[in-house]
């Protein structure tokens, strides 16, 4: 076992690093498994340790067509919350935060999951009262949410902009103490060792082309490596569903967009804490090594495009300045995009494709990092037993024709 | 900042546009019998293309809808028609 502790840390650093192991094997693919996982993003590396260690799924490869974590999962600004409005999103994303505050202990790998708490400020009355229904939707819920008054967020942030002529004053804000960040990297890089470790392939540099489909049946899919067979299929590429979805012959109600997201200079520790302004569609936090990581809301325009565009980049940027102006002069030192899949209702879709043995586990959109264990425990569920967790349930793509949507695109905070 | 074509007043700045949907869907016929899952396809799923595409774009100042095509993947434009039929 190449378990981690504090005495190997110790070790490995007297020793100028030179005892560390690959984290994963680099196996070639095999010609048939149990169940084949479609990218390797957060999603699917999670749904692939699941199955091997709650479902004891023995042959379980992972393929994906770039690097681990290359997509969203690398490129996200690492905020982790359940502040949610329904009940079945609440019961979703807080499992998933449950299961955040026990990963690094179960799989052994550090990956900073920090409970900084988060903040959505309020910038009037009429705010506060839609922010004091949230509060009370949570705590039904069974989340953890307060609301504080204006001087009990400077007391949390004092950067924030608390002057007389703000143009946004702040009245009070939802907080949610058990919210935070995480390193996004460690999370995939974590997820894939703790399922090479259960023998989980995982195949990088390996692009699915197509699906092989006999009688209406998926059997396998055609990569740049071959054909490889398995009789259930998960696929968990986040913005290139559509793209997958068109070679399995099914439709999903899909629009990818690009998200940016910036990092600033490191700074000295101004900003502990997690804080959005649904009033510009801004939000930040500090990273540990000084940074400002800064995100916003989708761009405006559907695209594949790993880039974003400028009007985005100035809302965001502007929106920064305006909740924070002491920070106006603070250098951008990064800035990238990722591509997110935005569903009708701004809920993800779990559930069976249309297309017998293929599986979908998508639209998680701008909010899927905080998901992600949720998300890969749930999927292996359903592509152990080829039925729904009871959790999972309500996501399914049925409820597009039933009518039972989860419209998110307001209680989840932020704009998609 | 990117400039699109609106095919009445010409190239104008992006943040003048609004996506409106994609081109070529049909409306089902609602005078028939239409199942849940058909009506349901029609509003809400979607191709998506990784590529070239034609979609329904409004340009705000103008207000006309018109059709755009454009590239999703590297962002090209490739042209601009007006959803009017001739006049003869
Ligand atoms: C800028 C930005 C900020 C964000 N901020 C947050 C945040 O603060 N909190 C939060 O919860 N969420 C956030 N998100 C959303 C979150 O990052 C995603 O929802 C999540 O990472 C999705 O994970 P995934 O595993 O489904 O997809 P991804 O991590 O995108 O993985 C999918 C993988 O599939 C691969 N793939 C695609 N096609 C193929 C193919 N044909 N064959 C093989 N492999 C293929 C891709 O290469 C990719 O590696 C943000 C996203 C972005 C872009
Ligand atoms: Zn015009």
């Amino acid at each position: 076992m190449r378990s981690y502790s504090a005495l190997k840390v110790l070790r490995e650093g007297l020793r100028g690093h030179t005892g560390w192991q690959p984290l994963w094997r680099s196996p070639e693919p095999q010609t048939n498994y149990d169940v084949i996982i479609i990218g390797g993003g957060g999603h699917g590396l999670a749904t692939a340790y699941y199955l091997a260690k709650n479902h004891n799924v023995r042959r379980i490869a992972v393929i994906e067509k770039g690097w681990l974590g290359g997509g969203n999962t690398g490129r996200n600004t690492t905020i982790i919350r359940s502040n949610y409005f329904y009940p079945e999103s609440t019961r979703l994303y807080d499992l998933s935060v449950r299961l955040y505050e026990n990963l690094a202990r179960e799989i052994n790998y550090n990956v900073m999951f920090s409970q900084r708490g988060m903040l959505v400020l309020s910038h009037s009355e009429a705010e506060m009262e839609i922010a004091a229904r949230t509060v009370n939707a949570m705590q039904l819920n069974g989340a953890d949410a307060e609301l504080l008054d204006a001087r009990d967020v400077q007391k949390k942030a004092p950067i924030l902009n608390f002057r007389d002529d703000a143009r946004y004053p702040i009245h009070g804000a939802i907080w949610q103490g058990r919210a935070g960040t995480a390193r996004h990297d460690a999370v995939a890089w974590g997820y894939a060792r703790a399922a090479d470790e259960l023998g989980v392939d995982i195949i990088q540099n390996c692009e699915v082309t197509g699906f092989s489909i006999q009688g209406g049946r998926c059997n396998g899919v055609e990569t740049t490596k071959g054909k490889i067979h398995a009789d259930r299929v998960g696929v968990a590429v986040a913005g290139h569903s559509s793209v997958l979805a068109e070679m399995g012959g099914y439709t999903l109600p899909i629009h990818s967009y690009a998200l940016q997201a910036f990092v600033t200079e490191a700074v000295k520790p101004v900003m502990d804490t997690v804080a959005f302004s649904p009033m510009t569609g801004s939000y930040f936090s500090q990273s540990d090594k000084g940074g400002l990581v800064i995100g916003g809301a989708l761009d405006r325009i559907p695209s594949y495009a790993q880039r974003g565009n400028t009007p985005m980049q100035e809302t965001v940027l502007s929106g920064i300045i305006e909740m924070a102006p002491a920070l106006a002069k603070v250098k951008l030192l990064r800035h990238w995009a990722g591509n997110v899949d935005v569903s009708p209702d701004s809920s993800p879709l779990i559930g069976p494709s249309g297309t017998d043995g293929i599986y979908v586990n998508c639209g998680w959109g701008t909010g899927g990092f905080k998901a992600i264990p949720a998300g890969g425990y749930l999927f292996a569920h359903l592509l152990a037993t080829g039925s729904h967790h009871e959790i999972s349930r309500p996501f399914d793509l049925d409820r597009f024709s039933t009518g039972r949507m989860l419209d998110e695109a307001a209680g989840s905070g932020i704009a998609h | 900042m990117q400039s699109f074509p609106c095919p009445f007043c010409g190239p104008r700045d992006e943040r003048e546009f609004h996506f409106a949907g994609e081109a070529d869907k049909i409306r089902p016929d609602t005078t028939q019998t239409i199942s849940d899952a058909e009506w349901a396809d029609y509003l809400f799923n979607l191709k998506n293309s990784r590529g070239p595409t034609r979609e329904i774009w409004v340009h705000t100042p103008c207000q006309e809808y018109f059709v755009m095509e454009r590239d999703t993947a590297t962002m090209d434009v490739i042209g601009a028609h007006s959803l009017r039929k001739d006049i003869a």
